[in-house]
């Protein structure tokens, strides 16, 4: 391919690889640190997730013709893998990060023909697979049990616990934040009661909570996604304007009734809302192509995830959310175009000074 | 079903075989005709990996590969007796008033089949549900009855009912048994109400501590495993087709 010469074709910044790179540099800290806080069975996942996704989309290039060689290191794959186990429980067994990762690679990207062509997020397609298929493995959050403390599981127990699902779950199990406001909804407390004893927003900014692998360190995820956005990765409007309206209807609802609606730290600082926010919703294939379609695209999204976990019959919605917003992108994209180079927002041709009056 | 009521013509890639097709010179076309139907109902054009009809009871019901068979034959019987019918009567039909005549002949049939089946196969006529009078509304039969059975001599359409038919009922045993290996670990789990108990044999578990993919037996199972299945034949083909240009 030679380098084009004229106008209008600006080199991007960074090649594919190097754009998936960024991303996973970007979100490892959350990931370093949810490893520590779940110790060896979080670690496991991770590495079955992504050994997956790997072996499916060599699986996928060679159905497809394409060189693996050459392909298989752009990424997409890696970071798809690599989120969808974010968004997983931490304990999970091995089994749900092989279907996930099946699930993710194949339905969700191949089967659309590989990267760039498909029509939805490919970890939130196996993530919502996962949950509807499995939901009792997939909503059973354990107690963060620190790396080196006496609680958590040596690396042997650590793959008794992957491998065989041998754990004593009853003892270690526990409700995230959101769940326990469902809960309580459903029974007629006052939300903010229902929350757990110990529920501080402190707690929830550092990812002492109980929750997805990496969706719990708030202030992890915010530091990642920002250098994301300084790198010029991702576009800043996705993180605004889904953060801002969350923010705005939860705060609202909590003004009108404090006894129903939680407040907007929980929102913000509870489940995957920062997860999605910086490293889902942003995937540039499935969201819009202008900046006033991203921002719909991401108000919707906001709006689904509070109008689920405030009355849906789910604890939590970012992925429904992302998936249903996806979904939507071309109808965005049909209504809000990208202004054609050389025309007016009209589609006419720009006036040129020659051109008499 | 609104799009799928609209009855369409078959598009084989070996030529139509509806009717009124240009080179249907009796001396040429008529002694490969019955070879002819054989394929075209069972794979070149299949009720759903190619005419894409009757999608609906086809995801609706095919959870277990049992549900699937069970279907399968109801249809099967109608839409033999449907291509009788329709192929028998097509001197007296006439056109402007043929489709409310093909529909009534089939839910007259329809209706035999339901009581049948609710008299002597309740368990499996409580499985199905409502998708057995739905078969009156299933389009492959009322596609059939248009574009081939209203045109063609008795024999000839009472054997592409068949093959269409028999072609109908493999996707849906197929469908049925992909979806109940990968989300319950079984296959023709309860057989025996729908054949007998001398069948119980065929009720297999393949994979005793199956997990339960739920998923594969919900909605978006069946499109995803009618997709997959929909890909494999059509690998199939563009395979078959390679090695015959190879070796003309």
């Amino acid at each position: 391919m030679s380098d084009p010469v004229a106008g209008p074709h600006i080199r991007p910044p960074l090649s594919l690889p190097a754009l998936m790179g960024q991303v996973v540099l970007a979100t490892a800290p959350a990931t370093l640190f949810s490893v520590w806080l779940y110790g060896w069975p979080a670690f496991n996942l991770l590495l079955i997730t992504l050994a997956t996704a790997l072996a499916a989309e060599a699986l996928c290039l060679r159905a497809s013709g394409r060189s693996v060689r050459t392909n298989l290191g752009d990424g997409s794959a890696f970071v798809a893998g690599w989120i969808l186990a974010m968004s997983l429980p931490p304990w999970a067994p091995w089994w749900i990060g092989v279907t996930g990762g099946l699930l993710a690679v194949i339905v969700g990207k191949g089967i659309f023909g590989g990267t760039g062509q498909n029509l939805f997020n490919p970890a939130m397609v196996a993530r919502v697979g996962l949950l509807i298929a499995f939901p009792v493995e997939m909503t059973r959050w354990v107690e963060p049990a620190p790396l080196g403390s006496s609680e958590a599981p040596g690396f042997l127990e650590g793959l008794r616990v992957t491998f065989t699902g041998a754990a004593d779950w009853d003892a270690i199990s526990s409700a995230t934040t959101l769940d326990a406001t469902r809960a309580a909804t459903q029974e007629g407390e006052p939300v903010m009661s229902g929350l757990p004893g110990d529920y501080e927003p402190i707690a929830a900014l550092l990812g002492f909570t109980p929750g997805s692998l990496a969706e719990g360190s708030a202030l992890l995820l915010a530091l990642g996604g920002l250098y994301l956005i300084v790198r010029r990765v991702i576009p800043w409007e996705i993180p605004l304007v889904l953060l801002g309206t969350l923010a705005l209807l939860s705060s609202i609802g909590h003004l009108l009734n404090p006894e129903r609606y939680t407040d907007a730290s929980v929102h913000l600082l509870s489940g995957s809302s920062l997860l999605a926010a910086f490293f889902i919703a942003t995937d540039p294939t499935t969201s819009p192509a202008t900046r006033a379609g991203r921002a719909v695209f991401a108000a919707g999204c906001a709006a689904v995830i509070w109008v689920v976990r405030t009355y849906g019959g789910y604890p939590e919605a970012t992925a429904f959310a992302v998936l249903l917003m996806n979904a939507a992108t071309p109808l965005i994209d049909h209504w809000i175009r990208p202004r054609v180079y050389g025309r007016t927002r009209r589609g006419l041709a720009l006036p040129t000074e020659q051109e008499p009056r | 079903m609104a799009a799928d009521s609209e009855p369409v013509a078959g598009t084989s890639p070996t030529g139509p075989l509806d009717g009124h097709a240009p080179d249907a010179d009796p001396r040429t076309f008529q002694p490969s005709v019955w070879g002819r139907i054989a394929r075209d109902g069972l794979w070149e054009n299949n009720v759903v990996f190619a005419q894409l009809l009757a999608l609906c009871p086809l995801l609706a019901v095919t959870t277990t590969a049992t549900n699937g068979l069970g279907l399968g034959i109801a249809t099967l019987f109608v839409m033999v007796a449907a291509a009788f019918l329709v192929s028998s009567l097509r001197g007296l039909i006439t056109d402007p008033v043929r489709i409310p005549v093909f529909i009534l002949l089939i839910a007259t049939l329809v209706t035999l089949v339901d009581l049948v089946m609710e008299a002597y196969l309740n368990p499996l006529y409580q499985a199905l549900g409502l998708f057995i009078p739905l078969i009156v509304t299933n389009c492959a039969i009322l596609g059939r009855a248009e574009v081939f059975a209203s045109r063609r001599p008795v024999g000839e359409a009472v054997f592409d009912g068949l093959m269409m038919g028999f072609g109908f009922t493999a996707v849906l045993v197929a469908l049925g048994a992909v979806r109940e290996l990968l989300g319950a670990g079984t296959l023709f789990d309860q057989a025996s109400l729908l054949l007998g108990d001398a069948f119980a044999t065929l009720e297999i578990t393949v994979w005793e501590a199956h997990p339960g993919f739920l998923l594969m037996t919900l909605p978006p199972g069946g499109f995803i495993a009618l997709g997959f299945l929909m890909a494999g034949k059509r690998m199939l083909d563009r395979r078959r087709a390679a090695t015959a240009s190879r070796s003309p």
